[in-house]
């Protein structure tokens, strides 16, 4: 009964973890909060690119200097742009949020817990997922966003990307490979028709680190507790032995 | 040992306090003289555990309160502040969030096992009963606790919820927005919840379970062959297979904290949110009146009840599907109280009770889990008959029992625990 009742939960885990699942998106991302270079160059973008008008207002400055490892006067230098704020403030935003509202139809949100809210496959999909479209007011679109508010602001590092048809890797819904390629016939391919600084490689690395450094943003006790983890685990264990040695220690005498 | 003059200090401090307070006696009644079976199995750990589970919600909530701001507007700011700027906020935080389902999974293990060796039939009816108004509780607890951090989910989890209770003809609406002390949910409702959780609930809870092992201690535990060790006793008056609750089952208990810890820290360390179950993702969104999730579903400890009130889809005798869900959800957990009355076999433990009371067991264990699963998932057409059927075994299992529980053959009970 026991072992059965066990087998039961387990078995029910994947139904568990699919229903967990949220929509698919093109491309996956996982953070590493152990990359320092990776994580400064993402902020470096995020505060050359995004934080005119998306603020921060859950991270401070200093805290994020501490944890990637970079020293004060580097950061006040090269990441504080407005004399309003301070090494020790959180990394508000320039723009008025009621002439946000004007020009864009909702305030540019806050993205300090965006990455916990969306999961980084989104993120990184979405800052990789702009295309040009003249029918929008912004003259772009978005594949993971449709008819996203946002300009393309990357688009400077990125250039100027598109939808084309073309052939691809990814599957296609209700096609078979091609026998000799192996590749996908699809008009949903996104390619870049008028180059940007970054070469399309360069610029998904650049994406890769703005993911990491908003995931970083979403949990910054992550790198604590990974700090923590294994020294308290090491401690419960060898108190377990002790404890299994003292409960068979009196129960020897026990039939 | 060493000073002997200490030792006399010590017996004569303990015997001035004894003269003024039962110290010793309660000692021995409920710790050293306690006797219990000497043959509890994996399944007894979880009483202990569900003390513990209660200590660290209890210690780490108090902490958490010196923090937290209770008002619409502060809430979810201020649990970001506990999260990044207080000193090991972080910890505590999710020590509190992972110990809320782990107090319920320990629980309900707890539960299972008292199903499993007949521990709520007489002479324990009342500490069952104790104890399914402490779970009772426990989900008013968990429920209001949800709503402090005002997150997306907090919030329309809260709306959907209170909501049933207008589903109540004639004085429902009235009763919702008296619950709510507002039209909808606002910071008038989260700072009664604050109240109700932190001050209120807590000390119904500790008052309860002080009950729950008064009402055990009176009459003895239980054991998985669900026979009474008090008929064979030696000379002494000491039951010949039990053992002192202390030391023999504290160092073993201590085992038991030792592989919970182990489990509880790596959640808390290193998967804080359970897989979107135990922090769902859409709670890092603070609460928006005007923006309803994609999908609402409640804290994986609830959604076994909220399967059966969705299960209900059609109205009887001009009663609305709505409103008989929730007389059904009322009535799945209303009908646990009077478990003890409705078992009527002569045997206590499954091991002896005949093969229908292993198959409804097992059946109605299955259903349970099934049901949990379909309450985190959005209903579709195969889903909800699928709960339908769930919901049927759910309540099966108790309705049928004093006719299975009577026919089926049992086998002998052995005179002394079999270990």
């Amino acid at each position: 009964m026991k072992k059965y009742l066990f087998g039961l939960l387990f078995a029910l885990v994947p139904v568990t973890a699919m229903a967990a699942g949220g929509t698919s998106v093109p491309h996956s991302m996982d953070p590493d909060l152990h990359d320092q270079a990776s994580l400064q160059n993402g902020m470096k973008l995020y505060v050359n690119y995004c934080m005119g008008c998306h603020s921060l207002n859950y991270q401070r400055f200093s805290r994020a200097a501490d944890d990637l490892g970079m020293p004060q006067d580097l950061v006040e230098e090269n990441l504080i742009f407005s004399s309003d704020l301070a090494y020790n403030d959180q990394m508000h935003n320039a723009m008025n949020s009621g002439d946000a509202e004007g020009w864009f139809g909702a305030p540019p949100p806050d993205l300090s817990l965006k990455t916990r809210v969306r999961g980084t496959d989104w993120i990184y999909s979405y800052l990789l997922g702009f295309y040009k479209d003249p029918s929008r007011p912004t003259g772009v679109n978005n594949t993971v966003f449709d008819l996203v508010a946002m300009p393309n602001v990357l688009e400077p590092l990125q250039g100027v990307q598109e939808l084309v048809c073309a052939e691809t890797d990814h599957p296609v819904e209700g096609q078979e490979p091609d026998a000799l390629s192996g590749k996908y016939q699809s008009c949903d391919v996104l390619q870049v028709t008028e180059p940007g600084e970054l070469e399309p490689a360069e610029f998904e690395e650049a994406m890769y680190d703005l993911t990491n450094f908003l995931a970083y943003v979403g949990e910054p006790s992550k790198l604590q507790a990974q700090a923590l983890g294994p020294k308290v685990l090491i401690f419960i264990f060898i108190f377990g032995v002790i404890a299994y040695l003292l409960k068979r220690e009196y129960w020897r005498d026990i039939h | 040992m060493g000073n002997p003059n200490k030792a006399k200090a010590e017996k004569g401090l303990m015997r001035w306090v004894d003269d003024r307070f039962p110290a010793t006696q309660m000692w021995q009644e409920h710790l050293s003289k306690y006797y219990a079976p000497k043959n509890f199995n994996f399944w007894y750990f979880f009483g202990s555990l569900a003390l513990l589970a209660l200590v660290n919600q209890i210690l780490t909530g108090v902490w958490l309160t010196m923090s937290f701001n209770p008002s619409a507007e502060g809430a979810f700011d201020s649990v970001e502040y506990i999260m990044r700027d207080v000193e090991w906020g972080w910890l505590i935080r999710y020590m509190h969030t992972t110990g809320a389902s782990a107090f319920f999974l320990v629980v309900y293990l707890h539960m299972f096992r008292g199903l499993l060796y007949g521990s709520y039939k007489a002479p324990r009816e009342l500490v069952w009963v104790f104890g399914m108004t402490i779970y009772l509780v426990l989900m008013a607890e968990a429920f209001m606790g949800y709503l402090l951090p005002w997150g997306q989910m907090s919030y329309w989890g809260a709306q959907v919820i209170i909501s049933l209770f207008s589903a109540i003809p004639a004085i429902g609406p009235d009763l919702a927005q008296w619950v709510r002390g507002d039209f909808l949910i606002s910071g008038i409702t989260l700072n009664r919840f604050f109240a109700l959780h932190v001050v209120a609930l807590p000390i119904v809870i500790l008052a309860l379970v002080v009950l729950h092992i008064i009402a055990l201690h009176e009459v003895g535990s239980n054991n998985p062959d669900g026979i009474d060790i008090k008929q064979k006793k030696d000379e002494a008056g000491v039951p010949l297979d039990g053992i002192p609750f202390h030391p023999y089952y504290t160092v073993k208990d201590l085992v038991g904290v030792a592989v919970f810890l182990f489990v509880f820290c790596v959640v808390v360390f290193y998967f804080p949110e359970g897989g979107g179950y135990f922090i769902e993702r859409p709670n890092f969104d603070q609460a928006n009146p005007l923006q309803t999730p994609d999908h609402i579903a409640p804290v994986w400890y609830m959604t076994p009840f909220y399967a059966i009130l969705r299960a209900i889809t059609f109205s009887v005798f001009g009663l609305d599907a709505k409103f008989l869900g929730v007389i059904f959800m009322g009535a799945a957990i209303a009908i646990l109280f009077v478990l003890p009355w409705l078992d009527r076999s002569p045997v206590r433990s499954m091991r002896y009770k005949g093969w229908m009371s292993k198959v409804m067991l097992t059946l109605f264990a299955i259903s349970f889990v099934i049901l949990g699963v379909l309450g985190v998932l959005p209903s579709t057409e195969g889903r909800t008959l699928l709960a339908q059927a769930c919901t049927v075994i759910y309540f099966a299992f108790f309705v049928l029992m004093p006719f299975y529980t009577k026919l089926e053959k049992t086998k002998p009970v052995p005179e002394r625990v079999t270990g």
